[in-house]
């Protein structure tokens, strides 16, 4: 049968951001899968070479909008690692909360966009309505609905007053409601099974072979948790257990996020009530030569950070690896072979976060074969405006402005 | 030294230049560019790690490669370290062989000048396709004004 390419993205309404992939088909049938990155470089790793220590906190914050948290709990541990300091036990149990409220609404994010996905825009509209519960929590405890800047090496930056503790607990036991009710409507509905269950199966030797993370391993029964395998000291002492799933579809990826919010919130449960007066920073003033490795479980999947230090104010290196870098390459098995309106869906089971996969050079590129060049589209835009103006019989005032 | 690093010592014998373990669920070893492959496949696939990244860093005698792995029903990340000297740092492609891997030898071979022989699919994977060749935006030697900004523009990438 000819073979012929297929292009998704770079820009896509199905894709949060751009993106390329090329699908080789045959008929319907995907047989071979090219995924091309590299639109949204900003050389977030050469920048923190330049950058005190504590600068670099809020630098990596802005590595992702969504895992705002996680890079800088990866980063903070890792400095910590190198110094081989102890962070005080109220300042862990904040980082958890802190870390457990992000997977909760990143979780629900990516829930309301699958339901978006498949046409289903009842879930995506009740989805984000109880998502909105969990950035009320973070903004009253952190002062933010997101980029919270809560950590540092050593600790954290806020503390938490008796009055956020109290209502962090009964806001998100209000949570759990909703929560089951979307879960049962979920598991339930036949619709929901037909389209996700069977679809872009990822076997459980792909899975560790190509070493994928977080819940895209976890759906394909692969138990790899960094909050169980590397047990920080605030979640040591809180019971909780880790979602597996062994189907390895989209369906079983499904599954393994709405069931880890449930953990998440008990685990927040925990925390804040466990949570005893005292120190909430180590408060670092040196830091040796020497080298760190710092791991987070981030919503999406381990988040690893590297760094190596001279004994100047500054990192000599400092590595930043995101899940997605992991689990976009499983593509090139869990796509092939399925039909070209399941690609997209399998794509954003992943849930991929293409900002965190690119954060090395400083890039800016467009185009690819066969598509529209800037000329084109220049031309197509100039088109545009001269019909409007011809239309409305004037100039409308938005080009007049030279906006 | 526990347990765990004596049977390392023992699986890899004299591939194995100098291990040590700064806290205990941390290991940090160092070998010789020729045995990396081999040890990287002994903890993938014997020592069942879970490949996380590998980090290039440029330390003006070379390039040292670290590669962080983790055996996680153990709590222990494995840090394999080989420096690969100036001017040509060349090594054998170990992504042809363990797909983890793919991604990153390419990130590092554009972002560090590193050629992973044998390498399946070399194209670049972050840059441009116009970024100058030559230039290593990682090393420590480059600087912005190495690049100009016209090298971004796609136009001159022939696409």
């Amino acid at each position: 049968m000819k073979r012929t390419i297929v292009p998704l993205g770079p820009y896509h309404p199905l894709l949060e951001e751009p993106e390329h992939f090329k699908l080789y088909v045959e008929g319907e049938k995907v047989v071979e899968v090219d995924v091309e990155i590299g639109y949204n470089h900003r050389g977030i790793e050469k920048l923190s070479e330049t950058k005190t220590w504590d600068q670099v906190t809020f630098l990596v914050e802005r590595i992702c909008g969504i895992c705002s948290t996680s890079h800088p709990f990866a980063y903070t541990l890792a400095v910590e690692d190198l110094i081989g300091c102890e962070v005080p036990k109220r300042a862990q149990y904040i980082r958890v909360v802190v870390g457990e409220l992000e997977r909760i609404h990143s979780h629900l994010l990516w829930l309301g966009l699958a339901g978006h996905f498949i046409g289903y825009n009842t879930v995506w509209m009740w989805v984000w309505k109880y998502r909105e519960t969990v950035l009320e929590i973070c903004e009253k405890l952190t002062g933010n609905r997101n980029h919270y800047a809560m950590f540092k090496p050593g600790g954290v930056r806020r503390d938490f007053s008796d009055e956020q503790i109290e209502y962090g607990i009964n806001r998100i036991e209000e949570l759990k409601k909703p929560l089951r009710m979307l879960t049962n409507a979920i598991l339930d509905d036949p619709v929901i099974h037909r389209r996700l269950k069977g679809v872009g199966v990822l076997s459980y030797e792909d899975a560790v072979l190509f070493s994928a993370l977080g819940p895209t391993s976890r759906g394909s029964g692969v138990p790899w948790d960094t909050r169980n395998d590397e047990p920080l000291a605030g979640y040591k002492d809180l019971e909780w257990k880790v979602i597996v799933q062994e189907s390895g579809d989209v369906f079983s990826k499904t599954v393994v996020r709405l069931l880890e919010c449930f953990e998440s919130i008990s685990l927040i449960k925990q925390a804040l009530e466990k949570m005893t007066p005292g120190s909430i920073d180590a408060r670092i003033t040196e830091v040796p030569p020497g080298e760190g490795v710092g791991r987070y479980e981030a919503p999406r999947g381990e988040v690893i950070h590297y760094v190596r230090s001279d004994g100047s104010n500054m990192p000599y290196r400092h590595k930043i690896r995101a899940p997605t870098f992991n689990n976009l390459p499983t593509f090139k098995v869990s796509c092939v072979g399925e039909t070209i309106a399941d690609v997209a869906l399998i794509t954003a089971s992943i849930d991929p976060c293409y900002c965190c996969t690119e954060r090395v050079g400083v890039v800016d590129k467009f185009g690819n074969e066969s598509t529209l060049r800037e000329d084109d589209l220049v031309k197509i835009s100039v088109e545009k405006t001269e019909r409007i103006i011809k239309e409305l019989g004037r100039t409308p005032t938005l080009f007049k402005k030279g906006i | 030294m526990n347990k765990v690093t004596d049977d390392l010592k023992t699986a890899l014998g004299n591939k194995v230049i100098d291990m040590i373990q700064p806290r205990d669920n941390r290991i940090y070893m160092r070998v010789e560019p020729e045995d990396i492959l081999e040890v990287i496949e002994y903890f993938f696939f014997d020592y069942k790690c879970k490949f996380l990244t590998a980090t290039g860093i440029d330390t003006r005698e070379g390039i040292e490669i670290i590669y962080h792995l983790a055996r996680e029903d153990k709590n222990m990340v494995i840090n394999v370290k080989t420096l690969l000297p100036y001017p040509n740092p060349w090594m054998e492609s170990i992504g042809k062989k363990i797909p983890a891997l793919n991604w990153i030898e390419r990130e590092l071979h554009e972002m560090l000048g590193i050629e992973f022989k044998g390498h399946p699919d070399m194209r670049r994977l972050l840059l441009a396709d116009s970024f100058p060749p030559g230039k290593y935006p990682l090393r420590k030697d480059f600087k912005h004004s190495d690049v100009q900004d016209g090298d971004y523009d796609y136009k001159r990438s022939g696409i």
